[in-house]
């Protein structure tokens, strides 16, 4: 073996856990069970637990369990309850929203949709609840919430395309089913029937900002292991008090691209990117039937999609073709 | 471990391969540079695929009509008896179980009646194959089509669709709303079910494919909603599928809508599609009565045509093979497009009569 290869942890504690700090006043309880595992030791901390679950976390879980057990046996209905048949069929079942004619209805009847909006509904809130979790927890530890405004982007976008454009638009078969081809199947429709979200610049956007994130991941990830040997991954250190790794990493960019990020900023650059990409996603949803119904249309208004020459090809029903 | 490791790969390795199609393929563009639009095919299936071969050599076109010969000839009457028996041996090679023969429409002591229903259902598809070779030129060009096209030597094309009968509400649950099964009509995808037959059942006028917007921002000329474009998307999954195209065969996928950035085959496509809708609508779905329960959907709707049925995975069927020319009698001559119900058979013959009126066709 290489004599720096760098593991994560090269040495796993087994000792009396470590429980954390005292918890403020008005917390509850946490759960205190704890166990070590040799195998999460390896890509982590071997240590499990302790787990502060708090109401918020109870229940987040109780709808997070609901919306699952709502979808699930809906679909395991759509087969009559035939096990062999929901595992081979998982893939193209789905719970479908209402359909157009319920428009923007609240209690829709279950079959027609009714099981969707519950569905809906519990998982919107067990996310949101999770969220409060990710917030409170951050400050009884005394940290900033960045954690809680980074998956609140995320929130944005998911409630963007299942309920806030769904209510602009007044309809609720706007939005997504739960499942795993039919999900993606309203994605690719979502994109035909407005003339294609590629001319969107703010999906445009949203694919910059997440290739993007994927790009500044794979350099930082990429520059703190090759660091390691001398101690990189101790990088909150490196902030305070630079050492040879913070040194080298730094010199490494400069050499390769002339600037480099400093050990503080490079997380700020991820961490903006990613939020961007479902901020900027979400607008773009957002934007999409409610202001512009054909983005081809208006990228070609605005000189943004490319004219290729003219096929020849004529509308055989004679009911015109716009664009180009 | 690390020979575990390897040993473990190499029987892994090839899985990730399955789905890999292996043979020779042939790529060509077929619009603008730079705009995805190429066709990549099997090399092999490109090539027109062997079709049976006459029953024997052709023969002329002279001689006296059968209209004149038999007793209840009734869309090859403009033809030469030679022609006609000539035809009719074709047409058993194609359609009849090998072990029927002549007796899969006909009865043998009377070969004038049409106390079987194949008989009736064989009459309204000539009158059908007629009408497609002169009406609908410009779907299936000067190759024309014969019955081999569909049947492909079986009596029930191997290819058909039915209304779907998952249609009906069972309750609070187990709704599948008509779609998130995967059938074939919507290849396979969990696109909606009722696809193919929403644009290809015929008659009223057909639900619109044209689920884009012609104006750059919203207005009342299109309120369509994501959920209804599904079924747009997979009529077109099933063009797609029954064609072995992709989108960009006929489309520039820039935009979809725009005719003049599309190819050419997106007219015929368009032409296909008003042609399978007169199939199913004036010829199929009138012989309802005439079909026998096993030949009909769950709903009771007979088997219907789709794109699947002639193409089967080629742009052209049997690969281009000129199949047609071959059968004068059935690209051309008269045929009724009347969606009533086929005339009522004559009064049976007496068998002496009968056996006289109509000399058994060669086999």
């Amino acid at each position: 073996m290489a004599r720096y290869q760098n593991i994560f942890t090269q040495v796993q504690l087994r000792t009396a856990p470590e429980m954390g700090i005292a918890l403020p006043a008005g917390d509850e309880p946490r759960i205190h069970a704890t166990a070590f595992n040799y195998w999460l030791g390896k890509i982590g901390q071997a240590q499990l637990g302790p787990v502060y679950l708090g109401w918020s976390g109870v229940a987040s879980l109780i709808f997070g369990f609901l919306w699952f057990e709502i979808v699930g046996l809906n679909m395991l209905a759509s087969v009559d309850w035939d096990p062999i048949q929901f595992a081979r069929q998982l893939p193209w079942l789905a719970l479908e929203p209402p359909g157009p004619q319920y428009g923007f209805q609240f209690f829709v009847p279950l079959a027609e949709g009714g099981w969707w909006q519950l569905a809906g509904f519990s998982l919107t809130a067990s996310v949101l609840l999770w969220w409060v979790r990710t917030y409170t927890r951050a400050r009884a530890l005394g940290m900033g919430t960045h954690v809680a405004w980074a998956f609140l982007s995320a929130i944005w976008l998911f409630l963007v395309i299942g309920f806030i454009r769904p209510m602009f638009m007044g309809s609720w078969a706007e939005s997504v089913p739960f499942g795993i081809f039919p999900h993606l199947d309203w994605t690719a429709a979502f994109s035909i029937r407005y003339g294609n979200l590629f001319y969107n610049p703010f999906h445009a956007l949203s694919i910059a900002f997440l290739y993007g994130s994927t790009l500044l991941f794979a350099m930082h990830g990429a520059t703190i292991l090759a660091v390691g040997r001398y101690g990189g991954e101790r990088e909150i250190e490196q902030i305070t008090d630079r050492g040879t790794a913070s040194e080298r990493a730094a010199l490494f960019w400069r050499w390769t691209m002339g600037f480099n990020a400093t050990m503080e900023s490079i997380h700020r650059w991820a961490w903006w990117f990613a939020v961007l990409t479902t901020l900027t996603g979400g607008i773009g949803i957002l934007l999409t039937g409610t202001v512009v119904d054909n983005w081809y249309l208006w990228a070609q208004q605005h000189q943004y999609a490319p004219a290729y020459p003219d096929s020849g090809v004529v509308d055989p029903a004679g009911l015109g073709s716009v664009g180009q | 471990m690390t020979r575990i490791l390897s040993v473990a790969l190499a029987v892994l390795a090839p899985l990730a391969l399955g789905a890999c199609e292996l043979a020779p393929k042939t790529t060509y563009q077929n619009g603008y540079r730079g705009t995805g639009m190429n066709t990549v095919k099997v090399s092999a299936a490109a090539a027109a695929e062997d079709v049976p071969a006459p029953p024997y050599t052709p023969p002329a076109a002279g001689g006296v009509r059968t209209a004149s010969l038999y007793q209840n000839v009734q869309v090859l009457t403009d033809v030469s008896d030679d022609q006609f028996n000539y035809t009719m041996a074709a047409i058993t090679q194609w359609v009849a179980p090998a072990s029927e023969g002549c007796n899969y429409c006909h009865n043998p002591a009377n070969m004038a009646s049409d106390e079987k229903y194949t008989k009736i259902v064989a009459r309204r598809m000539l009158q059908m194959t007629r009408a497609i070779n002169q009406v609908n030129k410009n779907h299936v060009g000067n190759t024309g089509v014969t019955c081999w096209t569909c049947h492909r030597g079986e009596a029930i094309p191997s290819e058909y669709w039915a209304l779907p009968s998952d249609q009906l509400q069972r309750g609070i649950v187990g709704n599948r709303r008509g779609q998130n099964a995967p059938v074939s009509n919507s290849a396979y995808s969990s696109l909606p079910n009722m696809a193919v037959a929403n644009y290809l059942l015929g008659g009223e006028t057909p639900q619109s494919s044209r689920v884009i917007s012609k104006t750059v921002h919203p207005s009342p000329a299109n309120t369509i909603s994501t959920m209804e474009s599904e079924s747009s998307y997979a009529i077109m999954m099933h063009i797609s599928q029954a064609l072995g195209v992709n989108c960009t065969y006929c489309h520039n996928s820039q935009s979809f809508q725009s005719w003049a950035t599309s190819n050419p085959p997106r007219i015929t496509a368009y032409r296909g599609l008003d042609m399978v809708r007169s199939i199913n609508f004036q010829y199929i779905t009138p012989l309802a009565s005439v079909f026998p329960a096993h030949r009909k959907g769950e709903l009771g709707d007979p088997f219907k045509v789709n794109c699947t049925t002639c193409h089967r995975g080629q742009n052209k069927p049997m690969g281009g093979a000129q199949m047609a020319k071959d059968y004068p009698a059935l690209t051309a001559g008269s045929y009724a497009t009347a969606t009533a119900a086929m005339p009522p058979a004559p009064a049976p013959l007496a068998p002496a009569a009968a056996s006289q009126a109509a000399p058994p066709a060669p086999n």
